[in-house]
């Protein structure tokens, strides 16, 4: 019996073993001088991407049990998001810490003129509360249905960090959009999900 | 969204299987002993466990890297290949080959101007060109002269290093991206070439076009720009001995990535005005189109010159990150060329023509 229960207790260490490989690559690259010529854009840009990939992945989890009804992958949603939150914070880091190398005036006129950093940023922000409420004890304090609703604030970040990716590009959007398309089927998986279990419903109760 | 109490249909995948209904724990029935394996049933977990966690580590890892992968395969060709060349010591071109330069205003090194490039022409990432700009043939090559002139010619490149002395000039170079490096060029003043030509009197501008050829430069079989690339300046502009047509870099012929044969440098404008690998130098009487300008009128002005007070929609122009530093440097107006440049702009609102 518990051995069942636990036959998925190694998904959470392969999550945040593998997850943080990329940053560990990006530590020792740096270490040694091998980031190339503008070492602190390259990280920026590299967390900044895997962000968003993860948080790709994590909002895959349940358009997966949605169309091919496995459930394995749901136990690692929360540590995708998670992981997710920590390439974030470590792209936000870096921006504040080595490309404004901690230049308040800098950043703040950036956050009123600059839209893209605007959006980046409230994108961020609205991950905090969702990482602060990802234990257990959280969802149980707020309850399960308060609890469902503030983690919807995913679906905006989601989207404005698109927008951020989108329009931080100079010229070759076609990467952003790449990652917006894959988004729009996530998010369009969950629709039709919710319309035709809606219709479904309804021809029950008629 | 389903509330509590509704009537929703049970999917097949919700449903506990026989079998796991058949084992669920009943109560006062103890539940089955582990079975024995001939060891501790808890080790046996934690080394399934721990092998299951090292290997989705490194697939999950892996696939992290994969996606996120860059640049590989083969590197750049050797630079030290490339012909040195000889550089002219006569007291007029030693007089501007350091002209505003501050202490410390050391030259970037040659790994670092060589590897990081914006020439979309052979990609779009900073290291495509290193790696993809092997396939541009800068040798034979013939720069075109034309327009309004009276002696239009065209002339071969290795003729064009013969006729023109050439001079080293370290610039600072500072891109519209808020980055900025420090190159030894070799080259000779445009203003020479121009005045070779002989412009009418009408020549006002002067307008530059990039070889169009996706053969060897295959970036340009994609419309991430309108090809080819086409530049401009303001003949007064061109004239002023501080704009340079440049064939090398420290000491050798230009690489591929940098614009070989033969680039313009402006130093006091931003780096994407430095043309690189022209076919084609008109006089003309109006203000000829500008890539960037075409592209992202917005954004990209004609004249670009180096101005902290006037940012980009994305990013301050106020200050750059000299490549090879960590903190920033506030960025000077016309890149630190002022005194020699500014009496050009008297009178032009450059919040307008930016």
């Amino acid at each position: 019996m518990s051995e069942r229960r636990d036959d998925k207790a190694w998904l959470p260490w392969a999550i945040w073993l593998g997850g943080l490989m990329p940053a560990a690559m990006l530590a020792l690259r740096g270490f040694t001088g091998d980031l190339g010529a503008n070492p602190v854009a390259e990280a920026l840009n590299a967390c900044g991407e895997l962000a968003i990939k993860v948080l790709l992945l994590c909002l895959a989890c349940t358009p997966l049990r949605i169309v091919f009804g496995w459930t394995w992958q749901m136990r690692a949603r929360k540590h995708l998001g998670l992981l997710a939150f920590t390439y974030a914070s470590l792209h936000f880091g870096i921006y504040v810490g080595l490309d404004k190398v901690g230049a308040l005036s800098s950043i703040l006129a950036d956050i009123v003129e600059r839209p893209f950093i605007i959006v980046g940023l409230t994108a961020f922000l609205l991950l905090v509360p969702l990482a602060v409420t990802s234990t257990k004890s959280a969802i149980k304090k707020l309850g399960g249905k308060r609890w469902n609703r503030l983690h919807q604030l995913v679906y905006v970040v989601a989207v404005l960090a698109m927008v951020h990716f989108v329009m931080r590009a100079k010229k070759d959007t076609t990467e952003a959009y790449a990652h917006g398309a894959v988004l729009a089927l996530l998010l369009g998986v969950r629709v039709v999900d919710r319309v035709r279990r809606r219709s479904r419903a309804r021809t029950v109760t008629a | 969204m389903a509330k509590p109490g509704d009537d929703v249909p049970i999917r097949s995948s919700e449903i506990t299987s026989e079998k796991d209904y058949a084992s669920r724990p009943k109560p006062g029935v103890p539940p089955d002993p582990e079975p024995d394996l001939g060891f501790n049933p808890a080790r046996r977990r934690f080394i399934r466990n721990a092998a299951l966690a090292v290997g989705g580590a490194t697939a999950f890892g892996g696939a992290l890297l994969a996606i996120t992968k860059r640049r590989g395969g083969a590197p750049p060709p050797e630079l030290s290949a490339l012909p040195a060349l000889s550089v002219a010591e006569t007291p007029s071109a030693r007089a501007l080959a350091s002209v505003a330069l501050a202490s410390n205003d050391t030259p970037t090194p040659l790994e670092d101007i060589t590897t990081y490039n914006n020439f979309y022409e052979f990609g779009l990432g900073k290291e495509d060109p290193a790696f993809m700009a092997g396939t541009l043939r800068p040798r034979p090559w013939t720069l075109k002269i034309t327009g309004e002139a009276h002696k239009p010619e065209e002339i071969g490149i290795d003729d064009l290093t013969r006729l023109f002395p050439l001079e080293e000039r370290i610039y600072r170079m500072r891109c519209v991206e808020a980055w900025s490096m420090v190159i030894p060029w070799l080259g000779f003043p445009l203003g020479k070439l121009i005045e070779r030509a002989q412009p009418t009197s009408r020549a006002k501008y002067v307008a530059f076009k990039t070889l169009h050829d996706p053969e060897q430069m295959p970036g340009q079989r994609t419309q991430v720009l309108p090809w080819p690339y086409v530049e401009g300046l303001r003949i007064d502009e061109a004239m002023h001995p501080l704009a340079i047509l440049s064939v090398g870099l420290y000491g050798r012929t230009l690489p591929n990535q940098n614009g070989a044969p033969i680039r313009l440098v402006v130093p006091w404008k931003y780096g994407f005005k430095g043309i690189k690998s022209i076919v084609e130098i008109r006089l003309v009487e109006e203000e000829p189109p500008t890539t960037w300008n075409r592209a992202a009128p917005s954004e990209y002005g004609f004249y670009a010159n180096v101005n902290p007070e006037v940012d980009h929609p994305r990013w301050s122009q106020a200050s750059e990150r000299r490549i090879g530093e960590l903190s920033r440097r506030s960025t000077l107006p016309f890149n630190g060329y002022a005194e020699q440049v500014a009496h050009l702009y008297e009178g032009l609102d450059l919040r307008r023509h930016f």
